[in-house]
């Protein structure tokens, strides 16, 4: 009996939450509507919708995106391999802290979009060239993220380990990766943000396929309602990638409460 | 972050810490001289030197640097200022609170850099542009960590500050926003790193004046040099700033709990 009413009352309370979205959303489609601005440089909200229809139907919007996704994930998943190994040897050999300690620290800051005309230089238009960007990119956040997680991991568990024969590799994977986990994926989560930002910044930039180049021939050709379904589907789609992440680290981490 | 490089950097750059740099300034000017990779693909460290020095003899890149700089950090202010302004609304008022937080959540995740062609449509191709491409990108940042801030004052700070009868708007500045400070300047140096990666790829896509502009036109030209020389360029731009962040941070928080840990 009672079963039935949650998510129903879960869906209000979703509504209620998220009312002013919808508020902001009518007041986009009253204001061109009843042209308050121009309808070519806000088309309503529902000729959108109907573009983003048609865009899915012709498949652009498909075939472009997966292109997308899979630079942001192939760039991402390289980043998130080598920067995180990267931070956890640097946290346990003095060596390699002293010696790409410094690099890290001076690249750290480096606006990330100055590499994409190099990438392009080496790599020419293609997918090559927006997944190492992509990956060179997201790989520092990872390595802090990483170095800082384990350098904190506690020294007695690391001890009571060695004291009872952990292996070097096995004690790094057993002790050393859970205790270094939450930062790490702290590093990952503002690499996720990162990818999306240089992934549709140079496919804007240079590139023959992909939502940013979809975006750019759209907007240049003045079909500016699909031009917004586009741009609406990369913010939706930035964000989704971000709360599923969120709710998989909640997940991840839970036996640490 | 934050801890880490500001424990590295009160070590200073002693001899120690830049024999890396040096070295991989070494390797890569012998690895450009020994011809196995042509100098369009990687041209030597003194070849790109060159070329700097040469876009400061000519005063071009002061023109492009300041241009740059200009941009990012007006930019920045007003997503300093607007973010800690709308924060503290959000964390003081419930109808702001009801209103900005989905927009907020919302926003904050997404890709702002998609909406460049719109702002592009909306605000044309000059300086307006590009700082509301970066206020857009920046805020958000700022806002959560004014939210996050205020939020964790203690309680018995602002009892004690009431019931010494302060009244609202001494609250709010002598009390909220110092004892939130710490976690305000944390948003602002997540934000600036963000304001100068917007203000790039806006150059970059928009031409004119800039760094990223002056960079995308070397790169169309297929000017290898000219393109790495834009790389080192606008890696010191962004070092320089953030540094700069982290020194006022030490200062700010001189009187914080924070200083005195002495990590």
């Amino acid at each position: 009996m009672s079963n039935p009413l949650v998510p129903k009352a879960l869906a209000s309370s979703i509504v209620a939450r998220y009312a002013p979205l919808l508020i902001l959303a009518l007041a986009w489609e009253a204001a061109s509507r009843l042209h308050l601005v121009s309808s070519l440089a806000l088309p309503p909200l529902t000729d959108v919708a109907l573009a983003w229809g048609e865009l899915v139907q012709s498949g652009e919007l498909v075939t472009n995106g997966l292109s997308s996704l899979y630079r942001a994930g192939a760039g991402l998943a390289l980043a998130i391999i080598v920067g995180g190994a990267l931070g956890i040897f640097m946290a346990i050999s003095r060596p390699t802290n002293a010696m790409l300690g410094p690099l890290v620290e001076l690249f750290y800051p480096m606006p990330k979009s100055a590499l994409i005309p190099v990438t392009v230089l080496w790599l020419g238009f293609g997918d090559g060239s927006k997944i190492l960007l992509i990956f060179l990119g997201c790989m520092l956040p990872v390595t802090i993220g990483a170095y800082n997680g384990a350098r904190g991991s506690d020294r007695h568990l690391i001890w009571s380990a060695r004291s009872m024969g952990a292996h070097r590799l096995r004690m790094i994977w057993d002790v050393m990766v859970p205790s270094a986990l939450p930062e790490l994926l702290n590093g990952v989560r503002t690499a996720l943000a990162l990818s999306f930002i240089l992934l549709v910044s140079s496919e804007l930039i240079v590139a023959r396929q992909g939502f940013g180049y979809l975006i750019g021939y759209l907007g240049a050709n003045g079909s500016y309602e699909a031009m917004f379904a586009v741009v609406l589907t990369v913010a939706f789609i930035g964000f989704l990638a971000d709360r599923i992440y969120q709710s998989m680290v909640a997940r991840v981490l839970r036996w640490r409460e | 972050m934050a801890g880490v490089t500001g424990a590295m950097r009160r070590r200073g750059w002693s001899a120690a810490r830049l024999a890396p740099i040096v070295v991989l300034l070494a390797a890569w000017e012998i690895l450009s001289r020994s011809g196995a990779v042509t100098p369009f693909m990687l041209p030597a460290p003194s070849a790109v030197a060159e070329r700097i020095y040469d876009d400061a003899l000519g005063g071009g890149l002061f023109i492009n640097i300041g241009v740059t700089l200009y941009r990012a950090l007006v930019g920045f202010a007003i997503a300093a200022v607007g973010g800690v302004v709308l924060g503290t609304a959000m964390a003081r008022n419930a109808a702001a609170r009801w209103f900005f937080d989905p927009v907020i959540s919302v926003g904050f995740p997404m890709p702002k850099i998609a909406f460049l062609p719109v702002v592009i449509l909306w605000l044309g191709l000059y300086d307006v542009s590009k700082i509301t491409m970066v206020v857009l990108d920046a805020i958000f940042p700022v806002v959560t960590a004014t939210i996050a801030g205020i939020a964790s004052v203690e309680k018995e700070l602002l009892w004690s500050a009431r019931n010494m009868g302060a009244k609202d708007r001494e609250m709010l500045w002598q009390i909220l926003l110092p004892a939130a400070l710490p976690q305000i300047l944390t948003g602002l140096q997540v934000a600036l790193p963000i304001a100068l990666i917007v203000v790039v790829v806006a150059e970059m896509q928009m031409g004119g004046y800039g760094l990223g502009a002056a960079m995308m036109q070397a790169s169309r030209f297929a000017n290898s040099r000219g393109v790495f020389a834009g790389i080192v360029e606008i890696a010191v731009i962004g070092y320089v700033p953030v540094a700069a962040m982290a020194t006022l941070r030490r200062r700010l928080l001189a009187w914080h709990q924070e200083a005195q840990e002495g990590v």
